[in-house]
């Protein structure tokens, strides 16, 4: 066995001290007629085999073209410190802080990172972490069903499809869950929202995304008022980088505000681990789902860290608890915490400016070959644009070593979107990778068009 | 700037207006004017701002108050914390596995669709199972999504009445959390005198409103059900299905298949059983597999193997899939550690994972069955229950005080008061990678303990005294909940 | 342990002080030593209605939580508002300060369940002797 310790001799002294012969002995409980034996898998590979087929296998996904992806996971600069910190194996390898006493390099990690959060979203109360930004969309839904005891929730069509589908899931129809349209601007359409808020059962609350899945800045708090004006709660699903230059959940009122948190210096990794992020004003404090750290002192009167809040937690409540979770996304969160401290709001503020300059620059380089916006409201760093046949220029494009962003109508099963291509720029984006793959789209469409 | 005695002041009290920052590069005009007015920060984010030698000592310092399974043995109960491989964590950042976005186009993606295929044929074999999904993020989230197929099974078949899951009184608290969760109602049964699943319990419990039934096995007491067979009939007669929470699996790998006993799905806690890091609290990952039964209602999409490729399902291809579980793929870079560690060992390396852990744990229990109480005296599986209850009637010395005690010998406590059924209860898991060496010197430890509970108890309970800080009024945190850093927290004194 | 005689007492250790037509409900000292510190209460607000038997409110300590029953049904007029701030009244004064809801019982009659239903201080003693 690779990792194991024992000695042929370790083996029979411990046989010895329990007082059986063999091991096999120890598993006389597992009935007959269902006891196994062995697996059918290889034998095991070691780590000098190992590595090289890993190496290949790694080498059979193709991550060296010039990407336009975004749609919910973002490329950005991870400043080395980062996976150096996170590596540490006193962090890496310590569980969940249940002893405080000998967990409190956790403990403030995860405080400081409540902070930063809070500040940045301008919330009062940030929960520990949460699997992925979808995951805590779906919690948020059900915090605002729980809070107003009413059992109807508005999502705007601009929350990316992915976190609708979980949320949806999540409620497996026991309550209504209803879309309110995106507009030809690309924005949330607020008289559909108003009447969805006018008309029918009471809404529980109300959830829109910004900038949204499409890109597009959402009129947010507008949105909020008429939603608290309903009797009804509202959450914000926002970008973390953006949050520098853009109004914050707390500024336009939400309730709760919840966030892809993975810009925060975590790797794409085909999806995750990412950073779940849950954020709430003090009047749903008690509502958060899943692990808080509070400042404590100790029985010296030190200053230190502690989990708190225990008592709505599933160890706790069982089957009361405000949710099951229990293993949450701590590294991922240290991951941010350790980022936004190196980069500091100035960097962080130049990465989300970044962004949006090279969206402009890459606007203006595809007007001149005539491929245009998809929406005509504002956004930030990414936007859809409009190209004759998406599936074959997007393919083409692929040839000549440009992934032209994410195909909207197959991705999100939408045949108004059926040539409509999402396109997202960061600070990793160069100024020569938009004029490049301008000039590989103005190829691409003339091979189309002849 | 700090707290009196303070450790390590927070990242806020270390900042300085205009140090840091200069890693990321400026941007060039004002941005701000494509932004609408209405739209855009009024108050700016009082971040702090620190050099970067500045941010790495103070989380180097940080990282030093933590125990952790690299500085030293970690036997808590029902957690399955063994060592973590290094050889994992580089497979994770190697360039075509950490920076593939998670839309990448389907052909630049072979390599990672590939892992995860083979992830799940080959958790399908260890655990005799079907099917199986890796988007669950976490052992709660897995059990939440083969809840969510229960469910939809039912409904399915019109069986609409099934509302009741019944539980064990010594389950992890997320089963019932989990039964709830789902709308679900949940009926706890006890244990019988052995520490078993109570048959004759379960049976009064089972009928036409039981949708499942939840079951751990080997149960949270470190017990394999022996009447497994009788128990999982009994499930299936009264036409319930069969879950069981996949926690302990390390304790059965190649000696006992969930899946060809009759279960109808189970979570694995890939944070436990393969070694993937814990990360301080995650991230983990929670597949679950399932039997043919289950299988259509897998979230989706799945990955398919064709013979051009690795393909995902298209949206709406298999329209009885519950949905979907996370924002994209599950924690791939999970899973990809979980893959190594596997192909690491080989079939045969992970039952020798198996009944290592168990013999470390039976003979750890023969150690201490002099000292303490042990409820459930059969052979255990990889964990077992000690109880201090026998200390604390003759002085006064709980097991709290005993894991406190630990602490100051330089070990991390096991599990206490789960299950919450033993009195004084300590669940002491192991695992299979610690040396006889510092399993006996942990021996050792808490008898030393023991004994001077009888001693002089004063001194156990004052423990601990060598940790970085002592004990914690967690009362005083909860009545007066700070969750945040603030300005005015600065200069306040204790 | 102080168990007052003029009050009455559930099952479930709440005790019940009838004043005219309404009733003060508050969980006994014993209750309040079995929980620990008590960090937290969640009670209802006015106008909420509860059946007898009904969960009315949680009630935290740092490592457990228990549901509050309402011994007997009625609507809540009042709820400590001190418990927000100061939970520790319900630790150190579980009869006076630390009192929970003060509610309309639905009818005179009630007065006369209450009597039968609950126990006495005397059967409450006897009760809490064995647990």
């Amino acid at each position: 066995m690779p990792y194991g310790p024992h000695t042929d001799a370790d083996r029979e002294r411990m046989l010895a001290t329990i007082g059986v012969a063999t091991v096999d002995e120890l598993f006389a409980d597992i009935p007959v007629a269902v006891r196994e034996g062995g697996l059918a898998l290889g034998p095991g590979e070691p780590e000098q085999l190992l590595m090289p087929a890993l190496e290949r296998l790694s080498a059979r996904n193709d991550v060296g073209r010039v990407s336009f992806l975004g749609a919910g996971a973002y490329r950005h600069h991870i400043p080395a410190a980062v996976d150096e910190i996170i590596r540490r194996g006193e962090f890496m390898t310590a569980y969940t802080p249940y002893q405080p006493e000998v967990s409190q390099g956790t403990l403030q990690t995860i405080y400081e990172y409540q902070s930063l959060i809070a500040e940045l979203t301008t919330m009062d109360v940030v929960s520990a972490s949460h699997y992925d930004g979808a995951s805590a969309a779906a919690e948020a839904a059900l915090m605002m069903l729980r809070a107003t005891r009413r059992e109807r929730i508005l999502v705007s069509e601009g929350v990316h499809p992915n976190v609708r589908e979980v949320i949806a899931t999540y409620f497996a129809d026991r309550f209504a869950l209803e879309t309110v349209a995106v507009g030809e601007d690309g924005a949330t359409d607020l008289t559909a929202l108003q009447r969805a808020l006018t008309d029918g059962d009471p809404v529980a609350g109300v959830m829109l995304a910004n900038p949204n899945f499409f890109g597009i800045l959402e009129p947010m708090a507008d949105a909020a008022s008429r939603a608290h004006e309903a009797g009804a709660l509202f959450t914000a699903v926002v970008e973390p980088t953006s949050l520098m230059l853009l109004a914050p959940p707390g500024e336009v009122g939400a309730d709760i505000a919840t966030a892809e948190g993975q810009p925060l210096g975590m790797p794409l990794q085909f999806g995750g681990p990412y950073l779940g992020i849950l954020a709430a004003t003090q009047t749903l404090a008690r509502q958060i789902p899943g692990r808080l750290v509070g400042s404590a002192r100790d029985a010296e009167g030190r200053p230190c860290y502690v989990m708190t809040m225990r008592a709505r937690e599933q160890d706790i409540r069982r089957e009361k608890a405000a949710s099951n979770i229990c293993t949450n996304q701590a590294l991922c969160a240290l991951a941010a915490t350790v980022y936004v401290s190196t980069v500091g709001p100035e960097g962080l503020r130049n990465v989300a400016a970044q962004g949006a300059e090279r969206a402009r620059e890459l606007e203006a380089a595809l007007a001149t070959t005539g491929v245009l916006r998809t929406h005509t409201g504002p956004y930030l760093n990414e936007f859809a644009v409009d190209v004759p046949d998406a599936a074959r220029v997007h393919a083409d494009l692929l040839r000549r070593g440009f992934v032209a962003g994410l195909q909207l109508g197959p991705a999100i099963d939408d045949e108004r979107f059926r040539d409509s291509l999402l396109l997202c720029t960061t600070e990793m984006t160069t100024s020569d990778d938009v004029t490049t793959f301008a000039a590989a789209v103005a190829a691409t469409l003339a091979e189309v068009a002849a | 700037m700090t707290r009196e005695g303070e450790l390590e002041p927070t990242i806020f009290d270390l900042s300085e207006r205009g140090r840091g920052g200069e890693n990321v590069a400026p941007a060039g005009s004002d941005v701000l004017t494509a932004i609408p007015a209405g739209y855009r920060r009024r108050r700016p984010a009082a971040l702090p701002e620190l050099s970067e030698p500045q941010v790495v000592r103070h989380f180097t310092r940080l990282s030093q108050l933590n125990y952790s399974i690299d500085t030293g043995f970690y036997p808590l109960g029902s957690c399955t914390m063994k060592y973590n491989p290094k050889l994992n964590e580089h497979a994770a950042r190697l360039p075509g596995f950490a920076r593939l976005h998670p839309f990448a186009p389907e052909q630049a993606a072979q390599g990672t669709l590939q892992m995860l295929h083979e992830l799940e044929q080959i958790l399908c074999e260890i655990s005799g199972f079907h099917a199986a999904t890796l988007q669950p993020a976490a052992g709660a989230h897995g059990e939440l999504t083969a809840m969510l197929m229960i469910r939809a099974y039912h409904r399915d078949r019109g069986d609409e009445g099934r509302t009741e899951v019944i539980v064990p009184d010594s389950a992890h608290g997320t089963n019932p959390a989990t039964a709830s969760m789902v709308g679900f109602t949940t009926i706890t049964i006890p244990s019988a005198e052995d520490g078993s699943v109570d048959l004759a319990a379960l049976r009064g419990a089972l009928g036409p409103r039981t949708a499942a039934v939840m079951l751990t096995n080997p149960s949270t007491y470190g017990l394999f059900e022996r009447a497994i067979v009788e128990l999982l009939a009994a499930t299936h007669a009264a036409g319930a299905l069969a879950y069981m929470d996949g926690a302990n699996l390390n304790a059965i790998m190649g000696r006992f298949k969930p899946g060809q006993a009759g279960f109808d799905a189970m979570h694995f806690n890939l944070h436990k059983t393969f070694s993937t890091p814990h990360g301080g609290g995650g991230p983990g990952a929670g597949p679950v597999a399932v039997g043919e039964r289950l299988a259509p209602y897998l979230p989706t999409p799945r990955v398919l193997a064709e013979a051009a490729g690795y393909r995902f399902e298209r949206p709406g291809e298999r329209p009885t899939a519950i949905g979907r579980m996370s924002g994209f793929h599950g924690n791939a870079g999970i899973l990809l550690r979980a893959y190594a560690y596997i192909r690491t060992h080989g079939g045969p390396g992970l039952q020798e994972v198996t009944d290592d852990a168990v013999l470390a744990a039976n003979y750890l229990k023969a150690r201490l069955g002099h000292a303490f109480d042990i409820p459930f005296d059969r052979p255990c599986m990889h964990e077992f229950v000690a109880s201090a209850a026998s200390i604390k009637r003759e002085s006064g010395i709980r097991a709290l005080d005993i894991a406190k005690a630990l602490l100051d010998h330089g070990f991390h406590p096991p599990t206490i008061y789960f299950p919450l059924s033993v009195e004084e209860g300590m669940l002491i898991e192991p695992t299979e990678t610690e040396s006889i060496e510092t399993i006996d010197a942990f021996a050792d430890a808490l008898l030393a303990i023991a004994a001077e509970s009888h001693e002089d108890p004063d001194v156990v309970k004052r423990a601990p005294v060598t940790t970085p800080v002592r004990r914690i009024d967690e009362t005083e945190a909860a009545r007066k909940p700070q969750l945040r850093w603030q300005p005015e927290l600065t200069n306040s004194k204790g | 342990m102080n168990i007052p005689e003029e009050l009455r007492y559930s099952d479930d250790h709440e005790w019940v002080r009838v004043e005219g037509g309404e009733a003060v409900v508050g969980i006994s000292a014993f209750a309040v030593e079995q929980l620990g510190d008590i960090v937290f209460v969640e009670l209802p607000d006015p106008g909420a209605i509860f059946g007898a038997g009904d969960a009315f409110g949680v009630i935290e300590s740092a490592k457990a939580a228990s549901d509050l029953l309402l011994p007997v049904g009625g609507a809540v007029i009042a709820s400590n508002p001190a418990l927000n701030d100061s939970p520790e009244l319900v630790n150190d004064d579980p009869y006076g300060e630390g009192w929970l809801v003060r509610i309309t019982l639905a009818d005179a009659a009630q007065v006369d369940t209450l009597v039968d239903t609950l126990k006495d201080a005397a059967a409450y003693r006897a009760m809490i002797a064995e647990e």
